[in-house]
């Protein structure tokens, strides 16, 4: 291989980083609603997105400055995620797995419309507080919004990993995960694990929302990446909240390659679609997905 | 005189009408249905062969998704397939569409064949996700196949013809479709009386019992994917005859959302519900355009702003049904009949 193609290789694999990062954050909220509370939420990406948007609103219609704005939305967010699981998914438990998955359907239809509604259909673009001043490390162009972006996914990363394992709260959320009925009889308010696994997400999700909108504009059609954590997930295994992470990264990177290499051949859409086919294939192999805790059911 | 209606054989109650009065109310619908397009007017009429599409395509889905259990998030992509295939065939090939149709059908049970394989050790979110991809894929073909399918360009759909007739009116169409929903309900109805149908539910309820009873499980589970995507796949077909226009922008992932919520407003797993929910879909964004027009003189953004009103209600129906009625329209219809069966006396 001689330097230009390394050179190539190295910068798709930067850019896969990247969007894998941001791919990584929306899995990371996914996994985390799905093991405390046993839900598939559909509607993570529309979170994500309503948080991108809010952050709009105030840092473009309102010119509140950046930092302030993020914090408001990050609240904003924390309290979606709470209102959302109170109203609509409390009513749900004990409902068929059918069910509760088409709600979140539902939710996420809604929350799409919503936007639309408000904001249009057009691109926005949301200006970038970092500046747009790239920088090269050893040949690579990355621009600051990249770098923050990867910068804050890596220490979002790291606080959810010690919140999970070092704090009191983190230890109740792993009991209502591991069982809710013992985590209840526990003494643990199994009630305010299911909100607090939401706001979380919402969060999480918002974080990465923001950062996609710096990076590429806002439109109503970037909650599509939301569906992109299922690929992430499978791969890495809906329990897991390092495997979501990897799982995010690993799509980012097969996606960027298959972008860089393969759209010669077969079109522009086979980056979306890249993931979508190892998804199918795993699944044919793997049927909980490559580190999925294989469900023993009794009649 | 028994003092309500009481079963006193199997045979009595597996019987497809179960009263005379039943028969009675279906053959006065049937006849109004025969009469209605030489009253209704070209838009009622156009909405009625959409009703009409609407119910076979979310019969398929309520048999695959209802009565076995099997969540399908791809049933927009049978009925492209079927629309694409029909309507390729009658135009590369020129064969009529009187064979076309059926043959789409048989190609969307083949892709449904295709799409079962690997769903077939899958439950839950797995096979959403599973036939999810599965949409996608499809899209991306039909999209990039430009030498098929013409990309974003779409088709133009040639003039349908049956056994050498032409289906050049609305009329004709509506009763083209009319013939084919009639059939579609027989069949379904039927399914659920035979061997088959009743291991449809046994899977759905549950799956590992059922294997345990001796229900071939894989049999059955590929034979759901195949009915609902041949239902589909002539739904499709039909649509494509209807619009006589087809690209992929009538085939977005929204479709799958609307039959999606036709069948839990109707009532998931029963067949006279899935005629309630597609008569209810079909009806909701027509509700809502005359509400746009209302609002419209003191909120003009809603007016191009309709697309997102349809599907915001899209979801919002389908969360309050799942909320508040999770047995649809059919559970409702079947509450107030039991009200008024024992009127006065309805407390029993």
């Amino acid at each position: 291989m001689d330097s230009a193609n390394f050179h190539i290789l190295m910068q798709l694999l930067l850019s896969g980083v990247i969007a894998g990062s941001v791919y990584g954050l929306i899995a990371l909220g996914f996994v985390v609603i799905y093991k405390s509370t046993t839900v598939v939420n559909f509607a993570q990406g529309e979170i994500m997105m309503l948080g991108a948007y809010f952050c709009y609103y105030l840092v473009v219609t309102h010119k509140i400055p950046f930092l302030p704005a993020f914090v408001l939305t990050l609240v904003f967010s924390a309290l979606l995620g709470m209102l959302v699981e109170m109203v609509i998914l409390r009513p749900m438990i004990g409902e068929p797995v059918f069910s509760v998955i088409m709600i979140t359907v539902g939710l996420a239809t809604l929350l799409r419309s919503i936007v639309g509604l408000i904001w249009g259909h057009d691109t926005l673009p949301f200006p970038s507080p970092f500046g747009d001043a790239t920088f090269e490390i050893s040949g690579m162009v990355v621009s600051p919004t990249e770098a923050a972006t990867v910068v804050s996914a890596v220490i979002l990363f790291l606080a959810l990993f010690a919140f999970f394992r070092y704090t009191k709260l983190g230890l109740a959320t792993r009991a209502t995960a591991f069982d809710q009925r013992w985590a209840f009889l526990m003494g643990i308010s199994v009630r305010k694990i299911f909100s607090l696994a939401w706001a979380i997400a919402s969060v999480v999700a918002a974080v990465g929302g923001v950062f996609l909108g710096l990076m590429g504009g806002l439109e109503p059609n970037m909650s599509f990446i939301g569906l992109k954590v299922f690929p992430a997930v499978v791969l890495g295994g809906l329990e897991s909240i390092v495997g979501a992470v990897v799982g995010g990264l690993l799509v980012g990177i097969s996606e960027s390659l298959a972008g860089g290499y393969l759209s010669g051949w077969f079109g522009s859409g086979v980056k979306e679609l890249s993931a979508f086919v190892v998804l199918l294939i795993v699944l044919m192999f793997r049927p909980y997905g490559l580190f999925g805790k294989k469900e023993i059911i009794r009649v | 005189m028994p003092s309500g209606q009481f079963k006193t054989s199997y045979r009595d109650d597996t019987k497809i009408f179960q009263t005379l009065w039943v028969k009675m109310w279906l053959a006065l619908l049937m006849a109004c249905l025969v009469v209605f397009p030489f009253f209704a007017g070209q838009y009622l009429l156009y909405l009625a062969n959409l009703v009409g599409i609407a119910v076979i395509g979310v019969l398929g889905l309520n048999i695959l998704s209802g009565f076995t259990g099997q969540i399908s998030l791809g049933h927009s992509a049978f009925l492209a397939l079927g629309a694409y295939a029909s309507t390729l065939l009658t135009l590369r090939l020129g064969i009529p569409f009187w064979l076309s149709m059926p043959l789409a059908g048989l190609f969307s049970a083949l892709c449904g064949l295709l799409l079962a394989l690997p769903c077939l050790r899958l439950r839950g979110l797995y096979l959403a996700i599973a036939t999810f991809a599965f949409y996608f894929i499809v899209e991306y073909s039909i999209v990039h196949w430009n030498s098929l399918t013409n990309g974003t360009g779409g088709l133009t759909v040639a003039e349908p013809t049956v056994l050498g007739f032409p289906i050049d009116s609305d009329t004709k169409i509506y009763f083209l479709i009319l013939s084919l929903v009639v059939a579609g309900l027989i069949f379904a109805k039927n399914l659920f009386r035979t061997e088959t149908g009743r291991a449809f539910i046994a899977v759905r309820d549950n799956d590992v019992a059922a294997e345990i009873i001796g229900i071939n499980v894989v049999r059955y589970k590929i034979l759901a994917f195949m009915i609902c995507s041949f239902y589909a796949g002539v739904a499709g077909s039909l649509y494509a005859v209807t619009l006589s226009f087809i690209g992929p922008e009538h085939f977005t992932f929204l479709m799958t959302i609307e039959y999606l919520a036709m069948g839990l407003v109707g009532g998931i797993g029963t067949i006279a519900g899935s005629v309630l929910g597609a008569v209810f879909m079909t009806a909701l964004p027509e509700a809502i355009r005359l509400l746009r027009d209302a609002l419209s003189t003191h909120y003009p953004f809603l007016v191009s702003r309709m697309s997102d009103l349809q599907s915001g209600l899209y979801g919002l129906v389908i969360i309050l049904f799942l909320i508040f009625e999770p047995t649809g329209l059919f559970g409702v219809w079947l509450r107030v009949k039991k009200y008024w069966l024992a009127w006065p006396y309805s407390y029993r």
